[in-house]
């Protein structure tokens, strides 16, 4: 019965007959996040040829602030989206968040509290971040352990999230006051060296995810959970607790930006962040997340989110009309899907 | 000593029969093939061995030791691994992050622990080594062929510390080098003193590796014996029921 010859003679070791693809056609050069970075970089070249505002301080300093809000929440929802899920709730939680935040800032200003040092305020800051740790344990217990479909159960607590940010303000904007108000314009939206502090926040968070993703063993669990989820369960993972813990991470980040979103307008209103969901989104498969799960990083994240906000300050440099912002928008994220989708095809042809 | 003693084993689901007084017994080391046609039976006997669900009567023994299996993690805590059809893989991961999904090595650093990728590369470059395996650890699933994958799905297994391997239907939509080198990894695993059941619907295969031949019909078992004692036509005729029992 050996009408089979061994498949093979040689060692093991010397992969004669096994093609590998050059440096620059695996790894991250080979990524979408690689060539929308290279795209990124081009762009911010032509900007600041055609105005000469683009690299001014000024513009910087409100370039980098802007899109680290927006930056902040990619990384949590990309966390999600590599999973295979999507959370759609991000914006409503960045505007309870910082609703509860200030409400509670409120609340304690006048009390025995304001003779502790910074009791107020950290336990404001905690209100917050426990209102979005709710939400996303509601989200994750719901789409984990209940097995809604994430598109909808994040659907319906943007809703909800957004609905209750309006019933507990009225629809009156919240700002923050008490003995430490000062202060937390400080940690939210102050600069150390003239960088603003939000994007310190943000760089921090996206070595931190990377640490986590690429480095543990949560992080292993997450890639594949949306490589092949059942097989993630085969082999014993614990696929419910990392959903739910993805969920939260999101939320929190939504949480956590909208509070410094409180400190740049000096106001919690209840239509902050309204519709952030869908540029996070944007920013987070314009940086090579894929929606199929699997795929994606806190550099994709970066990147995505700075790209959107490179154009948007570019076209009002350039006088463009505001509204055509969100046409571009729209066509980048096509194309940069587009453009990966050609070169995946090339590769296996 | 046998490894794997099935009594008298039978299961219904509602009304339907799918088992019915299935005995068998597995030695350690040995290659044994598990042929049938489809609704014969073989997914069922496969599903109890691997612990999917128990079974509605008999006994199951592994290594002279009654088990009662209610989810796959009890028959792998034993030794029992499963090679699923479709492999179970994450296409998104490398070869060395596959084969120690669920089980990574870590190192701790202050209170965290990261994985140690440098160790669960080595390590699973010398299971590929010790399967005469091409692959390389850190290549994605995703830019490999059907035998790498297979070799991927056995090193798990070979890292789990297995007796008994059960591996359904490895060879089916994989090319002919490629089945060559899969059967090469069934000699492998003969070689290393673990038990293999080949699940298969490939004659040439079972005929190739298997020292014996079960053959499954309308759930029960109806052929039992020795692959130098059978041949490949005798084996189609209890499949399809031209000839009865043997």
């Amino acid at each position: 019965m050996s009408e089979f010859s061994p498949a093979t003679g040689t060692e093991a070791s010397d992969f004669s007959n096994v093609g590998r693809a050059r440096w620059w056609r695996r790894g991250f050069f080979a990524s979408q996040t690689a060539y929308v970075a290279a795209a990124l970089i081009v762009i911010m070249i032509v900007m600041s040829f055609l105005s000469s505002a683009f690299l001014s301080p000024g513009n910087l300093a409100n370039v980098a602030k802007n899109f680290s809000f927006v930056g902040i929440v990619t990384l949590g929802v990309t966390l999600v989206i590599v999973t295979g899920g999507i959370d759609l709730s991000v914006g409503s939680t960045m505007a309870l968040s910082a609703i509860t935040c200030a409400i509670v800032m409120q609340g304690l200003s006048g009390t025995v509290l304001d003779s502790i040092p910074l009791a107020g305020m950290v336990i404001s800051l905690g209100a917050g971040l426990g209102a979005a740790l709710l939400i996303g344990l509601a989200n994750g217990v719901l789409i984990a352990r209940v097995g809604l479909s994430p598109f909808v159960t994040t659907l319906g607590m943007l809703s909800i999230v957004r609905g209750l940010a309006y019933a507990v303000t009225e629809g009156r904007g919240q700002a923050p006051t008490g003995p430490d108000v000062n202060l937390f314009y400080e940690i939210t939206d102050g600069n150390i060296a003239g960088v603003p502090v939000a994007i310190i926040y943000l760089l921090i968070l996206a070595a931190v995810i990377g640490l986590v993703l690429h480095h543990t063993a949560f992080g292993r669990h997450v890639f594949a959970l949306g490589g092949n989820e059942k097989a993630a369960a085969l082999t014993g993972i614990a696929v419910e607790r990392v959903k739910i813990a993805v969920y939260v991470l999101s939320a929190l980040s939504a949480g956590f930006a909208g509070i410094l979103m409180v400190g740049w307008l000096g106001s919690a209103p209840a239509n902050l962040a309204t519709g952030y969901e869908l540029t996070i989104i944007a920013a987070a498969v314009i940086g090579g997340a894929n929606l199929n799960g699997g795929i994606g990083g806190p550099a994709g994240a970066v990147i995505g989110a700075l790209l959107i906000e490179v154009i948007r300050n570019g076209l009002v440099l350039a006088g463009i009309n505001a509204y055509w912002q969100i046409v571009l928008v729209g066509g980048i994220i096509i194309l940069a899907v587009l453009v990966d989708r050609l070169r995946t095809l090339r590769m296996t042809s | 000593m046998s490894l794997l003693v099935l009594q008298d084993v039978g299961k219904e689901f509602g009304a339907i029969r799918a088992l019915s007084h299935v005995n068998l017994t597995i030695k350690p080391g040995e290659v044994v093939g598990l042929m049938g046609d489809n609704g014969a039976g073989k997914s069922t006997l496969v599903k109890i061995i691997a612990g999917n669900f128990p079974p509605s009567h008999g006994k199951v023994l592994f290594e002279d030791q009654e088990v009662h299996f209610t989810r796959p993690v009890d028959a792998r805590s034993v030794g029992i691994e499963v090679v699923y059809q479709d492999l179970a893989l994450a296409d998104n991961l490398t070869a060395a992050a596959n084969v120690f999904l669920g089980r990574e090595l870590r190192r701790k650093v202050g209170p965290f622990s990261f994985l140690d990728h440098a160790t669960m590369n080595q390590r699973t470059a010398a299971l590929f080594r010790e399967l005469k395996s091409e692959t390389r650890p850190d290549d994605l699933v995703r830019a490999m062929s059907g035998g790498q994958r297979q070799a991927v799905a056995i090193a798990r297994t070979r890292l789990a510390k297995a007796k008994l391997i059960l591996m359904d239907e490895p060879t089916a939509a994989i090319s002919v080098r490629q089945v060559a080198e899969v059967l090469d990894l069934i000699r492998r695993l003969k070689d290393a003193g673990i038990a293999v059941i080949l699940i298969s619907h490939r004659m040439p295969d079972v005929f190739s590796v298997c020292e014996r031949v079960i053959v499954m019909r309308r759930g029960t078992k109806v052929a039992d014996k020795p692959i130098d004692q059978s041949s490949p036509e005798e084996v189609t005729a209890l499949i399809t029921g031209a000839k009865e029992a043997a």
